[in-house]
This record gives structure tokens, C-alpha cells and sequence, in this order.
């Protein structure tokens, strides 16, 4: 319940979270945060390292036809949130404290991803080879292990 | 009331908390977003006269701190920046360059900070007299050769070859600096040591190029290496003024520098045990690397050596030169696939083959010295020997292209491979053609194992 003597102390801190919430919506628009949630190619060299990645796409023969979130993100709404939520923080966290290996190189997980999402362009190309036994639904040959430049650049 | 109290006060200190989090990502942001736009602040003019690296470091900070930790010194299997003394870890070496300066001394090179110091400090200065030449090198000389000449580079560069060490030692103040590899206008990459200049227009003009300029015809990409190969190259001092050359006019590859001296007829010493005419390799990083895979598909020295390096929203060359061992994330990792102790096991592995190699050839060569010895011993003249005493020198010469050359085989696997079995085959027939004047048992020194 709030009293007078301590209506005082209320009006203080109402101001202090609205200074917060200002500077986080500031801080939030000047790190162009919305742009996240689109999918424009230009959003993923936000925080400039990826500039060179961004510039061979442009030159690369998929540049016409997909941009990085067709290759790298889920196309199923939530699990696309999902995934930018979890690389997001980590490459945040990683930017800002500046602790990360270089070269930097593509986790796993999102390999896997990326692999799948090629095979959802090109099923009809690959699925004869996809149908070989030693190259079986758990074996897929890595398509980017040859095809290394058709997205981007160096391929680490 | 108490309770409601204590809990604006703890969400106050939250919310300040909070707030000053929020404050520091965003001035962090901010200063990325900097950086991403201006990556060179000029607060010092620099001219062809700033030879001091600390000035230059006022304009290119993050260049000038790696080019600091130059003075770094670790050691890698085979080599690596810390000065240990090669005659203790290999003794045979001691007989390989008897009555020479290199059995005085014969240290691990630190790095570009040391270039200097070292020149100072070893016993082949110390204990021999030596040209001026030697500083074409081991300090940043332009201006010094500019102002000998009179406005004259080249001529003020012959000048102080001609001078005694000592002497010409005192016009110069600094070890490799950024004016030796970069324009101070456009910080363009650049090539200024006459032995270079002259040396590579030599090379072309065997390729069937004329007037060949590499400050104005080169590529950036070409630049990366040649601004490395000023000086990591095998020289020699040419005549009575000591004109550091680079002898490139037939071509790059050991038998081609081989034959340079032969047609010279330059000798760097008489070998003190059996008197041959012996020539010393220097340290042929980058003809050695010329002959390689990684020449052969474009890669430059600087891109293992001074691989590129994020720093904030920055990517900038790494200016601590050092072993691509020492680093291999960076250096290699860039272009391989592999993790990096992969990477390092291939490494060593060809450096490895070709150390037992390189311990085979020298056993071969000191038992060709043991050889000519007792022949000698036997009353062999000068003329019977001459054919043992030649191929000593070409055994010999082989067998140092690839100890003097800093990478243990790596810059060219196969070349330093097949460099070191025409060093083992020559020292072999140089015994056969000496065991004919002699009929004693020889009593040759045992093989050593690898290092």
C-alpha cells in the first residue's frame, strides 16, 4: 500500500524506469533491433564482421534467388524465431564482449540447418543421390563440402 | 510499511543497475559503429625521413602494437623467435663451417624488433670485421642512404656497403620499421632495399621481362610477398665494395643461385679442414617458398605470416610477425577446413621427414670431409681432389639452402626433399671419387640421429 510519506520515493523510481525503458527503446532503434526481424541481408552485417560474408554473397549465383535467411534459418515461423532468438544472443553476447574464435566457423546445429535447407530447393536434383545407400537419409553427403562458394565466400 | 520500503529500495538499485547496463551497450555499440566507419585517425604527419615506428603508431595503434610484440620470443619444434645457439643443438654444423664466422656463432634469429640488436650482438660482427652491407637488412637505412648519397639512394646504399660495419652501424638508429615496407603518403606496400629491387628485376629479366619495377608493376597481392622477400632471401656481398646482390639473374631454384656463383666464381670461404670453395646459404625463405604449393595457388607470405585479425568492428594484418605455428587459427584455418591441431600435425609432419632427411645429408657431408682428410693424409694433391672438393661444395651448398631457410621444408615440402637427397648423393660420390687416392681405413665420424 502506498502512503504518503513514501509517495515521494514512488515518483522517483516511476522516473527512473521510465529513463530506462527511454534509453533502452533508444538503444534498441540506434542497434537498428528491428531490422532482426526482417529478412534483409543487410540486418546480419550489423555488427560488421560479417561485411565480407554480405559482399561475396552479393556476387555469389545464389544471390538472385535466396538471401542468408533462406539458407540458414527454419521457414516455419516459431522455429525461425526460435533460432534467430538463440544465434542472436549468442553472437550479441560474443560481439559485444568480444570473445570469439577467429575464424569464426558455423556451429553444428546450424550446419545441419543449412544443409536441409538446400536439399528443400533442390530434392529433385539430389534425390538420386540421397537414394544411394551409402549416402542414406543419415548419411547425406555435405552438398557445401564441394559446392563451398556457391553461397558466399570463404568457407572456414 | 517496513517491508514495502525495502522492496522500492531493491528495485531502485535494479532499475539503476539496469540503466547503467543498458548505457554501456550502448556507448559499445556506438564505438563499433565508429570504428565500422573510420578506420585510420591522422594525428602525426609522416614523411620518407619518419623512420621512428612510435610515430607511425600514433596514426596505425593497432599495427604498431603488434609490430611491438615482435620482441616476443618462443620457440617452435624447429625454430621459431628465441636465440638459441643452432651450433650446440647440432654440433656437426661446427665442421660444417670451420674456419668461418657462422662456427663462431650461429644463432636463432629473433624477431623484426631484434633485427638490430642481434647484428650488434653477435660474435660474426663482434669477432670478424664487416661490411656496412650488412645493415641493407638489419636496420631501416633509407633515409640514412639518401642522405650519404646526397639525394641519391642507390649510390648513398653502395656508400655504406663499402664502410665498415662499425662505422656505417652508427648512421642508423632502428631495426625494420613501416617505412621499409609502406609508403608514408598512401601507406601503400612498397619495396625500398636496392638488393631486392635489383634482385627481382633480375629474375624477370630471365623470364623475358625488361625494366621490370615492382613498386609500379606488381600486384597488392604480389607486394605481400615481395615486401618480405627484401630480405628473407639468400645474398651475397659482390666484389671489393661489398654490394649486397641477390644472385637471381638465372633464376630462383638452388641449381640455378648454384650456378650464379659458379659463374661469378664467388666463393663465401675456404672450407679450414679440406679447403674446398664453399659457398654459405643465407636464409632462402622466399626462393624456397617460390617453389612451393602455397606460391603456386597465390598465397602471399603476410597471409600465414601477418594473417588478417578481427579487432572490434575492424579487420586488420597482424603485425607480430611470427610462426604461422604459433598462430594456427589464423594462419591456416582461414583457408583449411581443419581443426588446428590437425593442421599442426600436418606441419610438423613435413617438417619432421624433412629434419631426418637434413640429419642424413650433413652425416653424409662430414663423412665426405672425414673422406677427403685421409686422402689428403694419403698425399692426395689439390688436382686429384678437385672433383670431391666441387661436389663438397655443391653437397654443401644444398644441405644449407635447406638449414639456413627457415621453415624446416614447409615453404616447398618436395623442393627441400629433393634438395637434400642431391646433397646426400653428391657428398657419396665425393667420398667414392676420394676413397681412390687412399687405401686406409677411414675412420668417419658416426651418424648422428635427427636433431
Amino acid at each position: 500500500m502506498i502512503t504518503r510519506s513514501n509517495r515521494y520515493q514512488v515518483y522517483a523510481l516511476s522516473g527512473l524506469i521510465g529513463l530506462l525503458v527511454g534509453l533502452g527503446a533508444y538503444t534498441f532503434q540506434f542497434a537498428q533491433g528491428l531490422s532482426y526481424f526482417s529478412n534483409d541481408p543487410n540486418a546480419c552485417a550489423n555488427c560488421h564482421i560479417m561485411r565480407e560474408h554480405l559482399a561475396s554473397w552479393q556476387k555469389s549465383s545464389h544471390h538472385t534467388r535466396a538471401v542468408c535467411n533462406d539458407c540458414h534459418m527454419p521457414h516455419q515461423l516459431l522455429p525461425k524465431l526460435l533460432t534467430k532468438a538463440d544465434n542472436g544472443w549468442n553472437h550479441s553476447v560474443k560481439f559485444t564482449l568480444q570473445n570469439y574464435g577467429d575464424p569464426i566457423r558455423i556451429r553444428p546445429a546450424n550446419a545441419e540447418r543449412t544443409h536441409e535447407n538446400c536439399i528443400r530447393c533442390h530434392l529433385d536434383l539430389v534425390s538420386d543421390i540421397r537414394s544411394l545407400p551409402a549416402h542414406s537419409r543419415t548419411q547425406d553427403v555435405d552438398c557445401v563440402h564441394c559446392h563451398a562458394g556457391v553461397g558466399h565466400g570463404p568457407r572456414r | 510499511m517496513e517491508s514495502s520500503r525495502w522492496r522500492l529500495a531493491g528495485l531502485s538499485i535494479a532499475v539503476a543497475i539496469a540503466t547503467f547496463l543498458v548505457t554501456l551497450l550502448l556507448t559499445n555499440i556506438f564505438q563499433r559503429k565508429q570504428e565500422a566507419q573510420q578506420a585510420y585517425l591522422p594525428l602525426v604527419r609522416l614523411s620518407e625521413d619518419t623512420v621512428d615506428p612510435a610515430e607511425w603508431g600514433k596514426n596505425f595503434p593497432r599495427q604498431y602494437d603488434g609490430y611491438k610484440r615482435t620482441v616476443d620470443t618462443e620457440r617452435t619444434r624447429y625454430g621459431g623467435s628465441e636465440a638459441f645457439q643452432k651450433l650446440d643443438t647440432d654440433p656437426r654444423l661446427r665442421r660444417i663451417f670451420e674456419g668461418y664466422a657462422f662456427s663462431l656463432d650461429y644463432r636463432e634469429e629473433r624477431g623484426h624488433a631484434y633485427s638490430l640488436k642481434d647484428q650488434d650482438e653477435t660474435e660474426r660482427t663482434k669477432k670478424k670485421v664487416q661490411p656496412g652491407s650488412c645493415l641493407h637488412c638489419h636496420a631501416s637505412a633509407v633515409p640514412a642512404w639518401r642522405k650519404l648519397g646526397g639525394g641519391d639512394i642507390m649510390k648513398g646504399f653502395e656508400l655504406m656497403c663499402a664502410m665498415p660495419f662499425q662505422e656505417a652501424r652508427k648512421l642508423v638508429d632502428h631495426p625494420v620499421t613501416c617505412l621499409d615496407c609502406h609508403d608514408p603518403k598512401t601507406m601503400a606496400l612498397r619495396v625500398t632495399r636496392p638488393g631486392f629491387i635489383r634482385g627481382i628485376s633480375a629474375v624477370k629479366k630471365s623470364q623475358g621481362v625488361d625494366n621490370y619495377d615492382p613498386n609500379a608493376m606488381a600486384t597488392h597481392q604480389e607486394m605481400r610477398s615481395y615486401v618480405c622477400g627484401q630480405c628473407h632471401v639468400e645474398y651475397y656481398f659482390a666484389g671489393d665494395k661489398k654490394i649486397v646482390t641477390y644472385p637471381w639473374a638465372k633464376g630462383l631454384k638452388v641449381e640455378e643461385v648454384e650456378s650464379y656463383y659458379d659463374e661469378v666464381k664467388f666463393s663465401d670461404w675456404k672450407h679450414a679442414e679440406t679447403g674446398a670453395s664453399v659457398l654459405k646459404a643465407q636464409h632462402p625463405e622466399f626462393e624456397m617458398w617460390s617453389q612451393g604449393v602455397h606460391a603456386r595457388s597465390g598465397v602471399a607470405c603476410a597471409d600465414c605470416h601477418m594473417p588478417y585479425m578481427r579487432q572490434g568492428a575492424l579487420k586488420v594484418s597482424d603485425h607480430h610477425v611470427r610462426s604461422p605455428l604459433l598462430n594456427i587459427e589464423r594462419a591456416c584455418l582461414t583457408c583449411h577446413p581443419f581443426s588446428a591441431q590437425e593442421m599442426k600435425l600436418r606441419a610438423e609432419t613435413i617438417q619432421e621427414r624433412n629434419a631426418k632427411l637434413l640429419a642424413r645429408a650433413e652425416d653424409a657431408l662430414v663423412q665426405l670431409f672425414d673422406e677427403i682428410k685421409a686422402a689428403r693424409n694419403a698425399g692426395a694433391t689439390d688436382e686429384q681432389l678437385q672433383e670431391s672438393l666441387r661436389l663438397q661444395r655443391t653437397a654443401q651448398f644444398r644441405c644449407d639452402f635447406v638449414n639456413a631457410e627457415n621453415s624446416m621444408g614447409f615453404h616447398a615440402p618436395q623442393e627441400a626433399a629433393r634438395i637434400l637427397g642431391e646433397a646426400i648423393d653428391y657428398a657419396r660420390q665425393g667420398q667414392v671419387a676420394a676413397a681412390r687416392f687412399h687405401s686406409a681405413p677411414v675412420k668417419r665420424t658416426s651418424a648422428r640421429s635427427a636433431f
